[in-house]
């Protein structure tokens, strides 16, 4: 067993970029100047979140303690950080909703939980194999501020009470199982 | 020991059977309607017999065995919500005689689990229940063993029957009803699965954990938890949970701050909670030594009668 912390992992950092010009130069910044080694980065142009940002993928290898520091070096340039290493800082919340999603108008769900306060549904994947009169599922990403996935989550139970829809909700709470 | 039992369903039957190989003498066995007994140790093989071809246990009163001599009751009837009634009434007969109760019957652990523990306190008999939360699997020992003090949360999947549903149409992308259908044939899920798919099985176990882990500061009962079930699970869930490398099981779970809830949870695909089949499993949050994982079998007659005659050794003379 080796806990010890110059062990160098791989660790994945998902961002969303304001659209502007050098803002992806800026974000690698705080991970090479903090030790990181770039491994790749995914940098999806045109594919804007809902909040009209670019989402960014960078994989990189440090050691735990350097994989804080930039984490908090990026978190000091204010990037706003989906998910850094193995969800630890709980920032993207995945759920998935069943049930009559198009009778119940799946764009109202979404805004109503846009409205909830501390999320943003950063994406979403539709699955109808028995098409769009029946009972379907959507998978959602979420981001969340730091510590509020649990209002999310209860937002978000709500919304589906209200609606008679399914939750399966994240294991939450030291969930990474 | 002398052991008088209660109840000849699969677990029951399964003690009587197995008291034996432990050193203990089998001093009556009933069922709803009928009993055998005898002070001196009854013939199990002929009982059991009995009950499979007659549906008869033998000529007396199941009164007789509740009335008659052991030192320890084991309470094996079928589970009751709300009075916990009759299971709870033939604890309290036990108790109030100063002989201990062992039980793999959850309701009264479940439902009144103050009045339970204050029967106890003014008998000279001691209660144990480590058969109706996971089987086989030795999770209020290990609470115990730990200190209810030391752990600070407890998760797990908890029903054998949800999760085989669960794992089957994640494998095969089958539909509910399909494999629900299946696993009757298989006589994995009984011909009532309610109480299983419907996350109630689940949450009582839940709940004995949350009586166990609070020690009598709060009391729990099946109306604290918070439960949903796996009935409303499509395919079309799991799929998705699928393509994003996790896979769904019906999770129950007692919380730091004490809640309890029951539901269907998105969990990675190849971690420990993740368990296929029947199995399952419990994890402790503990205070000093991280977490602790504790797999098996967590129903079947033969598995949750270890349980019982565990318990069983446990006790004092």
């Amino acid at each position: 067993m080796s806990d010890s912390s110059d062990e160098v992992n791989a660790y994945t950092i998902r961002l969303e970029l304001v659209d502007e010009p050098g803002e992806l130069l800026r974000a690698l910044h705080p991970i090479a100047d903090n030790g990181g080694n770039l491994l790749s980065i995914f940098h999806e142009r045109g594919n804007l979140t809902p909040r009209g940002h670019i989402p960014v993928e960078v994989d990189l290898e440090a050691t735990p303690e350097r994989f804080e520091t930039i984490v908090e070096a990026l978190k000091a340039e204010d990037f706003t950080i989906i998910q850094a290493g193995a969800d630890r800082y709980g920032e993207a919340l995945t759920v998935v909703l069943s049930g009559h999603l198009v009778e119940t108008d799946l764009s109202d769900t979404l805004s109503q939980i846009h409205q909830s306060g501390n999320a943003t549904v950063t994406d979403l994947s539709l699955s109808a194999p028995e098409g769009t009169d029946d009972v379907s599922s959507a998978r959602l990403r979420l981001a969340t501020e730091a510590d509020a996935a649990e209002d999310t989550l209860a937002a978000i139970r709500d919304i589906a009470a209200q609606k008679d829809l399914c939750v399966v909700e994240p294991l939450t709470a030291g969930g990474d199982a | 020991m002398k052991v008088a039992i209660l109840g000849a369903g699969a677990v029951g039957t399964s003690v009587a059977e197995l008291a034996g190989e432990y050193g203990h003498t089998v001093t009556g066995l009933a069922d709803s309607g009928s009993a055998a007994a005898d002070a001196d140790g009854i013939d199990v093989d002929a009982a059991i017999a009995s009950k499979s071809t007659e549906d008869v246990i033998g000529s007396g009163d199941p009164s007789d065995v509740l009335d008659g001599e052991y030192d320890v009751l084991v309470e094996a009837t079928p589970t009751t919500l709300g009075d916990a009634q009759p299971g709870f009434d033939h604890v309290r007969t036990a108790l109030e005689r100063d002989r201990h109760a062992v039980l793999a019957n959850k309701g009264p652990v479940a439902e009144r689990y103050g009045d339970l523990r204050e029967l106890e306190a003014d008998s000279d008999g001691k209660v144990l229940f480590e058969a109706t939360v996971g089987g086989a699997m030795p999770v209020l020992s290990t609470i115990d063993d730990f200190g209810p003090d030391h752990i600070t949360a407890a998760r797990g999947v908890l029903n054998g029957t949800a999760n085989f549903i669960l794992s089957r149409m994640g494998a095969d992308g089958l539909g509910y009803e399909h494999v629900l259908a299946e696993a009757q044939d298989l006589g994995v899920a009984e011909a009532d699965p309610t109480f299983d798919v419907d996350g109630t099985d689940a949450a009582l176990k839940c709940v004995i954990v949350a009586n166990v882990l609070a020690q009598g500061e709060r009391e729990y009962s099946l109306e604290d938890a918070e439960v949903d079930g796996i009935v409303d699970v499509p395919g079309s869930a799991i799929d998705l949970a699928k393509e994003d490398g996790r896979t769904v099981r019906l999770i129950g779970e007692v919380a730091e701050n004490g809640a309890v809830r029951v539901g269907p949870r998105l969990v990675p695909e190849n971690a420990a909670l993740a368990v296929s089949g029947t199995r399952n499993i419990v994890q402790l949050e503990t205070e000093h030594a991280g977490r602790l994982n504790v797999s098996g079998r967590g129903a079947g007659g033969p598995e949750t009668a270890t349980a019982v005659l565990a318990d069983v050794g446990r006790l004092p003379e």
